[in-house]
């Protein structure tokens, strides 16, 4: 794929994403699971990344901070004070190690990714003392009540065990993890997809004013559609390993472009009477991205499908001002 | 209630309450629950984890698991008659024949070891009175309906996708052609494209075989989509029952407006959301008075004290907050 190039003015962005892609080996064949996606991310923004399940939007997201070796391209983190680039897929462990302090990702299910047999205040101390960050008891105690402070976790929870916790707090406890080392990245990967809808808005406020407060970088992973553009600047849409449409989070709502996204957003149940929309019902499932055939990915369930697509892969293209689209007849439909 | 809708009634739930017994403490998962359902209708039953949801629709089925289970007190009337008053193989004539249920997971749900023919067939021999062939036969007719190609009648649950699969829950909950049809939070563990293949199907469905039907849902969409009317719970109670014209145009409880307001809104574009504080009480100490009045904006002194009744601000629509009802001048 050519260069992808967003125009927001001369600034270099903080991370840049060249023709990253993650294959994985299986018995029935190699699983595409990312398949050469570029793109950037400002420094501060939040960039929205959605698709369905086994759309490789968490292997992305893993892939952006080495939790998972890429197969092929690039990552390269901008650091603007020291001026230097750094390739997240290639340094040495020792200098990933030192880098992991500004890179950090909150998982989805706040009920697996917590250790049940650390209290609270072990869980939120466990990133202070890996990393040596406190010679001193005292300091440390004072930045653990800070952060627990900061993400609204009452004091008297700190000799609490996660079980005894309710799955929003437990997703608090999650966060001030990420937060302990003073990130400049986070990658949230489905952060409120197993909480109910008054936590969910709970924690969706709190990440917003987080990031107004310490300017973030979010990488935020998510299947909902309405949360996604809650919380991002623009938004990647994913399918099948491909980024199939990245635009600014207004502009991809109110001109969906991909017929893909298209359907996505009509299929979202909207609670409203009478939302005049039309429903583009997608027929069969996604399909296996295991040794995917050429052509567009999406040719299968896609109503415009034509001879072309079939044939060749298309690339992700700029078709308005910030707006790009991977698909052979955007100028038509 | 009108003499109209009384014939028209199929199920009414009388002061309906379920607690669970426990070492640590009682539960009290559903407390003085009182619903009705018209044939034809389509109830959305909305409400957060642990509200009572899932222990309403098994108490209905009569499936809570006893102990620790109790239906302490109330009145389920299915079709004229007291399902709590029914022995245990007249219940087993009526699940799966006059009412059937669909779970969340349709992995769990489905036997792993079974062709899914079988387990179709499995449900129409229990209730109909027909032989192997004939119910192997049945159960392809059923997976044709649903959607899935008969050639594949013989194949496992694991070879399925995750929407497919709830097609065959559907076909087997569908078989035998029951009045009244439990969804438990029937697409929530399937992505947005699928769940809306699984929605359309059932609302086809249920207009195809006349039944009328309860959707547990925690998504206020998927209730605007497909139901006549909604019943809201909080901690145990129905907070406010409505249709849902007059419930999405005129939300009344405080706790159904937070609920509207915590959901991202596509069309807007605001900052932060309206949340409402706190969390939900613990079923097994619950607040006295109104349950929600500890996070509640407009509460006053008397909600610590008496528990609200269901009152009618208009046309049927229920809502258990006298304060909101006197500002909206009908208590």
């Amino acid at each position: 794929m050519n260069d992808v190039k967003t125009s927001t003015g001369g600034n270099k962005p903080y991370i840049r994403v060249d023709n990253l892609k993650k294959y994985f080996h299986t018995k029935r064949g190699l699983l595409h699971a990312v398949d050469d996606v570029s793109f950037t991310i400002q420094k501060g923004e939040t960039l929205g990344l959605v698709g369905e399940s086994g759309c490789g939007k968490s292997t992305l997201g893993r892939c952006l901070i080495r939790l998972l070796e890429t197969t092929a391209g690039s990552v390269v983190l901008h650091d603007e004070k020291a001026g230097t680039d750094t390739d997240v897929t290639k340094v040495s462990s020792s200098v990933m190690k030192e880098l992991r302090k500004k890179v950090q990702i909150v998982f989805q299910d706040p009920y697996s990714c917590l250790n049940p047999r650390l209290s609270v205040w072990e869980l939120i101390a466990e990133p202070l003392i890996v990393n040596d960050v406190f010679a001193n008891k005292n300091d440390m105690r004072a930045r653990i009540r800070e952060l627990m402070n900061t993400v609204g976790l009452a004091e008297r929870l700190e000799n609490s065990y996660p079980h005894e916790l309710d799955g929003g707090r437990r997703q608090r406890i999650g966060i001030a993890r990420s937060l302990a080392l003073n990130p400049e990245f986070i990658v949230l990967d489905e952060p409120v997809s197993a909480l109910d809808v008054c936590i969910q808005a709970q924690i969706l406020n709190l990440l917003n004013d987080l990031q107004k407060e310490f300017h973030y970088t979010y990488v935020f992973i998510s299947h909902n559609l309405s949360v996604v553009k809650h919380v991002s600047d623009r938004i990647a849409v994913m399918y099948l390993g491909k980024i199939v449409e990245l635009s600014n989070y207004k502009e991809l709502f109110v001109k969906p472009t991909h017929p893909y996204t298209q359907a996505l957003l009509s299929a979202i149940p909207v609670a409203k009477l009478d939302v005049q929309k039309e429903r583009i019902i997608l027929e069969g499932d996604v399909p296996s991205p295991i040794n995917p055939p050429n052509g567009c990915r999406f040719m299968g369930r896609c109503r415009y499908c034509q001879e072309i697509c079939r044939k060749e892969t298309p690339d992700l293209k700029e078709v308005l001002p910030d707006h790009f689209v991977a698909c052979h007849l955007t100028p038509v439909i | 209630m009108d003499a109209n809708t009384q014939n028209n009634l199929l199920l009414e739930i009388q002061d309906l309450t379920i607690q669970y017994i426990t070492d640590a403490g009682t539960v009290h998962a559903v407390e003085n629950l009182n619903l009705h359902l018209g044939h034809g209708e389509t109830l959305g039953f909305v409400g957060e984890t642990g509200a009572g949801k899932t222990t309403t629709a098994l108490g209905i089925m009569r499936l809570i698991p006893s102990p620790p289970g109790v239906v302490k007190s109330g009145k389920i009337i299915f079709e004229g008659q007291n399902l709590l008053e029914k022995s245990e193989p007249e219940m087993r004539a009526i699940r799966g024949g006059k009412i059937a249920m669909i779970f969340q997971d349709p992995m769990t749900s489905l036997n792993p070891v079974m062709t899914v023919d079988k387990q179709i067939a499995e449900m129409i021999k229990l209730h109909k009175n027909v032989g192997e062939a004939e119910s192997l036969k049945l159960a392809g007719d059923m997976l044709e309906l649903v959607g899935i190609r008969r050639e594949r009648m013989h194949d496992y649950p694991h070879q399925f996708s995750g929407g497919m699969k709830q097609r065959v829950v559907i076909a087997i909950a569908l078989a035998c052609d029951p009045g009244l049809l439990i969804a438990d939070e029937p697409t929530t563990a399937l992505d947005v494209t699928i769940q809306a293949q699984v929605l359309e199907l059932m609302k086809k469905l249920k207009q195809q075989f006349d039944a009328s039907m309860i959707l547990i849902t925690h998504d206020l969409g998927i209730v605007a989509d497909i139901c006549d009317k909604v019943a809201i719970m909080y901690a145990g109670r129905v907070v406010e029952y409505a249709d849902k014209r007059a419930l999405y145009s005129n939300p009344v409880h405080p706790y159904t407006i937070g609920l509207f307001n915590s959901v991202p809104d596509l069309d807007d574009d605001k900052e932060a959301l309206n949340v409402i504080p706190g969390l939900m009480p613990d079923p097994m100490d619950l607040p006295a008075g109104c349950t929600f009045h500890p996070r509640c904006t407009c509460a006053a002194e008397q909600c610590s004290k008496t528990k609200p009744a269901m009152i009618d601000v208009g046309n049927g629509h229920f809502a258990a907050c006298p304060i909101r009802a006197k500002a909206l001048g009908a208590a």
